[in-house]
């Protein structure tokens, strides 16, 4: 059974644990800006929200690469970029709308969140649960894709 | 059913995956004109870098993935097309019929009227073969012109600059990548061209190329004649459609189509660069030939095809350009449509970002130095709800476009 990232933004504390993890387990550094998660802080609201890729099913990013650098990882179901192959052009990082996959310029290709191969960093790290790591059929699971439905173009959502 | 598509870049492969995707019986063939390995245009700076070898600007990896499809691929250009009966005949005389038809035959630079262009040495940046040549002569010391400096002349910059040329940039407007940026933007790219030793000519004109003491020689209204090895033409480009011009399908720069991708022929329709279709939330129809806009016309287009009605919602205009290193990006209305705009400029680290309001709608960005969460923008654009209170905190610094994004998300 696939597995989905499931976020739920009332149990963050904001404490940047899973970016250090993802940092790490990604880069090799303690690195905040290496995270593929991003803790969204919302201080009006004293509110913060752990922000990566959903691994959406007709993905922006995969679709919009013009060589073919990003793939379904069909163990995972994460859209994996390959670095040896990704030419660095950055298509992906302003077609996909949700911004979750970025231009790493030190290393000329871009990153997104693999699901590090099937036990993410970020759920292991979190000390409220705030992410966990859920079969993929979860109801209510889907509301990070639900917003793919209202920021859709239209069709690719529904197609 | 027998699907023929003309044209195998991004648009055409999409949308021969996708037929063969929804339709496992379906005949499909694709015409390419530029051998047998379907290829990214947009890989191509990356080839003259030599970052990668002509197979990494494959658009698919695996020499058989077509073949393992059940996509034929038949090599050729294509001479005319017959509605009825409906054919499509090819140089070499060969004849397809078809039932449906795609016209995905994309765009070709055009030419400047500038004497002179057709002299050995002077070359587009456009297909393998036009780099093959630029390699060649861009050789340590050599001195290169580029005329143009739009998206093609600034995404080979760095391949020239890393080769060590001397390099000139010709350039009619006022400003560099007049139609992704704005006067700020575009002279904050000219600042930065500059500081890495490249000379650039702004509201200069070429007006001849010539041959002088064995080498070129561009002629410029205003100042002297430019040496040059090579000269590398980059001025736009126009939708490739020679070929339909017998056939009564309406067009209008590219082949008019409505929102499920059909020409005025009804078993005809056409996606990507030579298409004009919806742009996104207006009533106009445009050109735009960006690769998001190919590969969204392609699936979306043979989804049509095979009777998946998909209604488009148009095209949003977006470039995303790394100038030497300075990465921009443009979005939608960036010029603005008459409604409020905030922006952020921080000249000495060329950092730059401007939004562009119609009410409370984003409708527009422009962005330089900047990579971070940069696809917001299009999520914000292409929202369909108001901004509500981001709309003021936005205002008030353009830079919380990813906190506005996901704060409207929740």
């Amino acid at each position: 059974m696939q597995k989905s990232l499931n976020i739920n933004p009332d149990k963050c504390t904001g404490c940047a644990q899973c970016e250090l993890a993802c940092s790490y387990e990604s880069e090799g550094v303690f690195n905040l800006s290496k995270s593929r998660i991003k803790v969204f802080k919302f201080h009006d609201e004293g509110r913060f929200v752990p922000y990566t890729c959903t691994q959406c099913s007709e993905a922006w990013c995969q679709q919009a690469c013009p060589v073919d650098a990003i793939t379904l990882d069909l163990a995972t179901g994460a859209k994996i970029v390959n670095d040896a192959t990704c030419v660095g052009c950055k298509v992906c990082t302003i077609a996909c709308p949700f911004g979750t996959i970025n231009y790493i310029a030190d290393k000329g290709v871009v990153a997104k969140c693999d699901l590090c191969g099937g036990d993410p960093e970020c759920v292991k790290v979190c000390p409220t649960n705030a992410i966990t790591f859920v079969d993929a059929n979860w109801t209510g699971l889907d509301k990070m894709r639900n917003w793919a439905m209202k920021t859709d173009s239209g069709s690719q959502a529904s197609a | 059913m027998k699907y023929v598509i003309i044209g195998a870049g991004p648009a055409g492969v999409v949308a021969a995956e996708t037929l063969r995707k929804n339709d496992l019986s379906a005949d499909i063939t694709m015409i390419s004109g530029e051998g047998p390995y379907p290829h990214s245009r947009m890989a191509i700076p990356y080839f003259l870098t030599g970052r990668i070898e002509e197979s990494g600007t494959w658009l698919r990896k695996n020499e058989d993935h077509f073949e393992n499809l059940g996509i034929t691929i038949v090599d050729g250009c294509v001479s005319h097309v017959d509605t009825a009966p409906r054919k499509v005949t090819l140089d070499e005389g060969q004849v397809l019929e078809y039932d449906k038809l795609l016209i995905a035959s994309g765009a070709s630079p055009l030419r400047p009227p500038v004497p002179g262009l057709d002299r050995p040495g002077v070359y587009h940046c456009w297909t393998l073969e036009d780099s093959r040549n630029i390699v060649q002569r861009a050789a340590p010391g050599s001195d290169v012109v580029l005329m143009g400096a739009g998206f093609i002349g600034c995404i080979i910059l760095e391949a020239m600059l890393e080769r060590g040329v001397n390099l000139t940039v010709i350039e009619a407007e006022d400003r560099m990548v007049p139609r992704m940026m704005n006067q700020t933007a575009g002279d904050m790219i000219k600042k930065w061209c500059l500081k890495k030793g490249v000379t650039v000519l702004t509201s200069t004109r070429a007006t001849s190329v010539d041959e002088a003491g064995g080498k070129l020689s561009v002629s410029v209204d205003k100042g002297d004649a430019v040496a040059a090895d090579l000269v590398v033409v980059a001025t736009g480009v126009k939708s490739n459609t020679g070929f339909l011009e017998d056939t009564g399908i309406k067009m209008e720069e590219g082949i008019l189509i409505d929102d499920n991708f059909c020409s005025s022929d009804s078993n005809i329709y056409a996606a990507g660069d030579c298409a004009k279709g919806r742009e996104y939330g207006s009533d106009s129809w445009v050109m735009h030939a960006i690769q998001p806009t190919a590969t969204e016309h392609g699936r979306q287009a043979a989804l049509n095809m095979i009777g998946v009605p998909v209604t488009y919602q148009g095209s949003l205009s977006m470039n995303v350009l790394d100038t030497a290193g300075l990465i921009s990006a443009s979005f939608g209305k960036w010029d603005g449509v008459g409604g409020d705009h905030a922006e952020s400029i921080d000249q000495d680290n060329f950092r730059y970002l401007r939004l562009e309001f119609d009410d409370d709608h984003l409708v527009g960005a422009l962005s330089l130095g900047r990579t971070d969460r940069i696809g917001c923008i299009r999520g914000l654009i292409q929202r369909a709800k108001p901004l509500g209170v981001w709309k003021a905190r936005l205002m008030a610094n353009p830079n919380l476009v990813a906190e506005a994004f996901v704060g409207l998300s929740q």
